[in-house]
């Protein structure tokens, strides 16, 4: 566990930089986080972060698959908005915990 | 009379039925298995066939040598499960009425679900070895194959035997190495994971291993379509892997019965207490094995502690006390790593894979994360225990909850 400054706010994240404690996230720590990231927030972007954050606090396990059925965006479209590893990078700006495979 | 009803004959469904039917007085309780096929097949084994170590009659028995008697047997396809009615449709128009429910109907490859999967090249140079079928057909491939780009792509998250692609590298590289023609293939390893395994000392160790036999792995690619002119692997994000001979592990779901009891999350699998084993949404049905959703890997091994929880709390359950066995997501497996020797993996929910001595603590005899001869003569005399001891649901010398103790805690 590290204390780290992102937009003026002090949160607690994990060593890859994913917030421990999905309460400490407002609409500006995700801006800075998304900017490290290279990616500008437009509305899409908070479409499929409000998803991902909704689904994660019931409880269920978030995959590409899913946000692909969400009627948000598909697959293909995620992987536009979030490059490289969607699930990954869109996890870590919506201050959710990285997602783990558990097979 | 009450009546319980388990849902599929396989590794769980069987060893449920042997270890209840024990337990379960006759004159109380009726016990019923619906299965739609009449061959148990040992899965374990289909890994073994496209390289002519097994053969189709290695790994086939009929699935009535393995229920006890006692049982009721139905042979027939199941409509759906009415959860608010405690009963089960069977097709054609057979109610069975339940107290309690135990669904072990596991998991399907779904090839379909991938545009251009089946398409023309399917079977004669795409194929699966997660079907008897496939795995059969991709024997006689290889007999007559003369190299090239050979790609093992997974498909989907979660799949059943998470370290089977693997092993399938891993035996390929062997196999064609005593062909004499491994300069000739080359061998690549595509998976949506961001690396081998999913748990980052198990990757550690297995990246090592594979890149030791030249295995090229391509990690991060989510496979949206086959093209099949190009013969080439398409992802989501656009990039592209080129193929001589595809073996693919086709998305896997569970069965449409689920989907039809209105059951099933998005890939008909069964929203289960990962901890108790019952159903999220019925007290009296109970998961076991690759039908449920809790997060852990499909396969025998889980299947097989997990039957032990289960035995528990169904027992609970029935004379009336709380569900107290917990299930901690115990796993073991072994990974053939070619050339007669092979790694042992053992984890739960909370501990990743580690090095370390298994079942005796600092004895073995299996090195867990070593690569040794003794973990592959483990994996070959586990097919004898498989239809000795464990399908008969009889006891082995391995606990059920997941134990640190052999076990050393490193750190990458």
């Amino acid at each position: 566990m590290a204390n780290k400054e992102i937009a003026g706010k002090t949160v607690d994240v994990n060593a890859d930089g994913y917030l421990n404690n999905p309460s400490q996230w407002d609409k500006d720590v995700a801006i800075e986080i998304a900017k490290e990231e290279g990616i500008e927030l437009s509305n899409k972007h908070y479409e499929v972060i409000e998803f991902l954050r909704k689904t994660h606090e019931s409880g269920e396990t978030l995959t590409i698959r899913k946000v692909g059925k969400s009627g948000i965006t598909d697959i293909k479209g995620f992987y536009e908005l979030f490059p490289g590893g969607p699930l990954k990078i869109s996890s870590k700006i919506a201050g959710i915990p990285k997602p783990s495979s558990c097979v | 009379m009450r009546k319980l009803v388990i849902l599929g004959g396989g590794t769980a469904g069987t060893m449920m039925a042997n270890k209840l039917r024990k337990a379960l007085s006759r004159d109380e309780w009726e016990i019923t298995v619906v299965d739609k096929h009449r061959t148990h097949y040992y899965q374990p084994g289909f890994l073994f066939i496209p390289f002519g170590i097994y053969n189709r009659s290695d790994v086939e028995k009929s699935k009535s040598d393995f229920f006890p008697s006692g049982v009721k047997v139905i042979y027939s396809d199941i409509d759906k499960i009415e959860g608010e009615e405690n009963r089960v449709l069977l097709d054609g128009g057979q109610v069975l009425h339940y107290d309690f429910l135990i669904v072990a109907t596991g998991t399907q490859t779904r090839p379909e679900e991938t545009p251009g999967l089946t398409d023309k090249l399917w079977k004669k140079e795409i194929f699966d070895f997660y079907t008897i079928e496939g795995a059969v057909d991709l024997q006689k491939f290889f007999k007559t194959w003369e190299g090239g780009k050979l790609v093992m792509a997974i498909s989907e998250l979660p799949y059943k035997c998470p370290v089977a692609p693997i092993e399938f590298v891993c035996l390929a590289d062997e196999f064609f190495t005593r062909k004499g023609i491994r300069d000739k293939v080359e061998i690549s390893l595509v998976t949506p994971l961001p690396g081998a395994f999913t748990k980052p000392i198990a990757t550690a160790m297995l990246s090592e291993l594979l890149k030791s036999k030249n295995i090229n792995v391509i990690p991060d690619f989510y496979i949206e379509r086959v093209d099949n002119d190009k013969k080439v692997l398409v992802s989501y994000d656009q990039r592209e892997v080129e193929f001589d001979a595809l073996t693919i592990v086709p998305v896997n779901m569970g069965a449409d019965m689920v989907e039809r009891s209105g059951l099933g999350d998005d890939l008909n699998f069964i929203p289960t207490n990962k901890f108790t084993l019952q159903s999220e949404k019925f007290e009296n049905i109970f998961v076991l094995g690759d039908a449920s959703n809790i997060p852990t890997s499909k396969a025998g091994s889980v299947a097989h502690f997990a039957s032990e929880i289960l035995f528990e709390n169904l027992m609970n359950t029935i004379e009336g006390r709380p569900l107290t066995a917990k299930f901690d997501g115990h796993a073991n497996c072994y990974i053939e790593t070619g050339f007669g020797k092979g790694a042992l993996i053992d984890f739960n929910y909370e501990t990743e894979p580690l090095p370390g001595t298994f079942p005796l603590p600092g004895i073995g005899p299996f090195g867990l994360l070593k690569n040794t001869k003794m973990n592959h003569y483990g994996k070959i005399m586990f097919r004898w225990i498989y239809w000795h001891i464990l399908l008969k649901g009889k006891e082995l010398p391995v606990e059920a909850d997941m134990t640190m103790a052999g076990k050393k805690r490193v750190s990458l």
